[in-house]
């Protein structure tokens, strides 16, 4: 799959935003190391709410006719696109009631259900996002439950590692920042490794004989009808060499888990504290984008069966 | 009605007819046009409704030839339509036509990577998604002779070798054809059961090339000097 740059900072920034929302919830309710001030979630919580809507807009950039996309709420029966659509839109007010409810001095259960509903949806929309690529049988490496799982876990670690530059700014005690971001970094590569061993065996696919429905000898491609590329080669032809994906996938553990799990001790031990909280969430997020742009070029479309691929 | 086409594999000479006749019709048809990109130029790409491919099977001397038309297969369980975010994409009750409709599609891509059988297409020039509608603008029209009331690329192949009409009846020329061919629908292991049935080629016997009578005293002189003198 052609992996486009908008969806990537999409996917990346949004996840980043949800899972920071999420987090500051759980760290504002069992006021984890001290608790932050209210003007300092109110901040947190505009910076989720930043990430969230720069990616819902560029999001909007790979579309060809952006006029129309208001209509994608109205299919939120059935297609994982509009519901995901409509759950960040929900998410939106609710967050921002929390984030009044914590400014004005709500009483605390209103402030404790909007947190809550918003942290919720802000999960089910993450899934979401997951699951647009996972409903897709065409393409078998997204065709898997742990691609939500993965949407999930990174975009909560990328939002637990933001979360550990606010609480060391903040002067918060970090211990219980550093417990959370390391169990939650661990789970995330954990899933992403799972991952990689799961999509690197064959699998039961569609092969050029089922595509062809010729089962009953070899059967290879003589000539695809175009003399240049078409827009299913533009869009599905994408190819990475196996090789470089390995050396991604490297790229992927060193800088997106094991950096910060390293920066996690040095905040821990107090060296550089706000340098390695910086370096740890950076990295995180770089690491997710890399994770993001291998997820979509490792993808093979079953389409590339009637461009000359053996199986998919 | 499941109205669909019948593509004989033993018959397509892979002319690339039912692919002109296709765009010559739909550019001007109900979500025409359909743009080419450098017509004329270095890198001549384009939309279009209908593709052939051509394959091998088999190996020398059994091998054989296989022109591969396709177009979109109008599934009854279109995964393209239920993607959708737009409800632009919509399958219709009364006959089974996948459509889209080109004022509610915002060009999200979606559902061409639901697709397995490539059969839908962008339209950079108007931004939305395109593909076969099965000529609906002709074969309702009633304007035409009863005959004429069929897609563009069947009526246009020479050699016959495309079928319109319902599978839903049992009785109709496509669904007897399909039961006495063997036809059969294309990578029917992702369940989206397509309408679109492909007959088989046929087996026919193998050429034999091994059996050329040998040449008498005058072929081996002329091998042997053939050996000698180095051209």
């Amino acid at each position: 799959m052609h992996p486009a740059f908008s969806v990537i900072f999409f996917t990346v920034a949004s996840g980043a935003g949800f899972g920071l929302f999420s987090l500051l919830f759980i760290a504002d309710t069992f006021k984890l190391g001290g608790g932050f001030t209210p003007v300092q979630i109110v901040i947190g919580g505009i910076v989720a709410l930043g990430l969230i809507a720069f990616g819902l807009l560029s999001s909007t950039f790979h579309l060809a006719n952006p006029k129309n996309a208001w209509r994608a709420f109205s299919r939120f029966r059935t297609s994982w696109l509009s519901r995901e659509g409509v759950f960040a839109v929900v998410f939106m007010p609710l967050a921002l009631i929390y984030l009044a409810s914590i400014w004005f001095e709500a009483p605390l259960w209103l402030r404790e259900t909007f947190g809550l509903l918003s942290a919720v949806l802000a999960w089910i929309t993450v899934f979401s996002t997951g699951m647009i690529y996972a409903c897709l049988k065409t393409i078998r490496q997204w065709n898997t439950p742990l691609v939500p799982a993965n949407y999930l876990a990174l975009g909560y670690a990328s939002g637990s590692l933001l979360l550990l530059l606010g609480a060391v700014i903040a002067g918060l005690d970090t211990t219980p920042y550093i417990a959370m971001s390391a169990l939650i970094v661990s789970i995330a590569a954990v899933l992403k490794a799972i991952y990689y061993f799961w999509i690197r065996s064959p699998g039961l696919t569609p092969t050029i004989n089922t595509a062809t429905g010729l089962t009953r000898a070899k059967v290879k491609l003589l000539d695809t009808g175009h003399t240049h590329g078409t827009f299913l080669t533009q869009e599905f032809g994408f190819q990475i060499a196996r090789q470089k994906a390995g050396l991604l996938k490297v790229v992927v553990f060193g800088l997106g888990f094991a950096l910060p799990g390293l920066m996690l001790v040095w905040v821990f031990n107090a060296q550089g504290g706000q340098a390695a909280a910086v370096v740890a969430a950076c990295a995180g997020i770089a690491g997710a984008a890399v994770e993001r742009w291998l997820f979509f070029a490792e993808a093979r479309h079953v389409v590339n069966l009637y461009h000359g691929a053996q199986r998919c | 009605m499941r109205l669909g086409l019948v593509i004989d594999l033993d018959v397509c000479v892979g002319c690339h007819a039912c692919a002109i006749a296709c765009k010559e019709w739909n550019a001007s048809g109900t979500i025409g046009p359909l743009s080419d990109y450098q017509p004329y130029g270095a890198e001549p790409s384009g939309v279009w409704f209908n593709r052939i491919r051509h394959y091998e099977m088999d190996e020398y001397p059994n091998n054989k030839t296989v022109n591969f038309p396709m177009s979109c297969m109008h599934c009854e369980d279109a995964d393209c339509v239920t993607v959708c975010p737009t409800g632009a994409s919509y399958k219709r009750a009364e006959d089974g036509i996948v459509l889209i409709d080109q004022d509610k599609c915002m060009g999200c891509n979606y559902c061409s990577w639901a697709c397995p059988y490539g059969a839908r297409e962008l339209d950079r020039s108007s931004g939305t998604m395109k593909k076969c509608t099965l000529c609906v603008d002709r074969i309702y029209d009633q304007e035409l002779p009863v005959e004429e009331r069929q897609p563009s690329c069947v009526l246009t192949c020479p050699a016959h070798a495309r079928m319109f009409g319902d599978f839903d009846d049992p009785d109709s020329a496509v669904s007897r054809t399909v039961r006495e061919r063997g036809g059969y629908p294309l990578m029917p292991e992702l369940n989206y059961n397509p309408t679109n049935q492909y007959l088989p080629p046929r087996r026919k016997p193998v050429i034999p090339v091994e059996t050329q009578p040998k040449g008498g005293l005058k072929e081996s002189i002329k091998q042997f000097a053939n050996k000698l003198v180095r051209r």
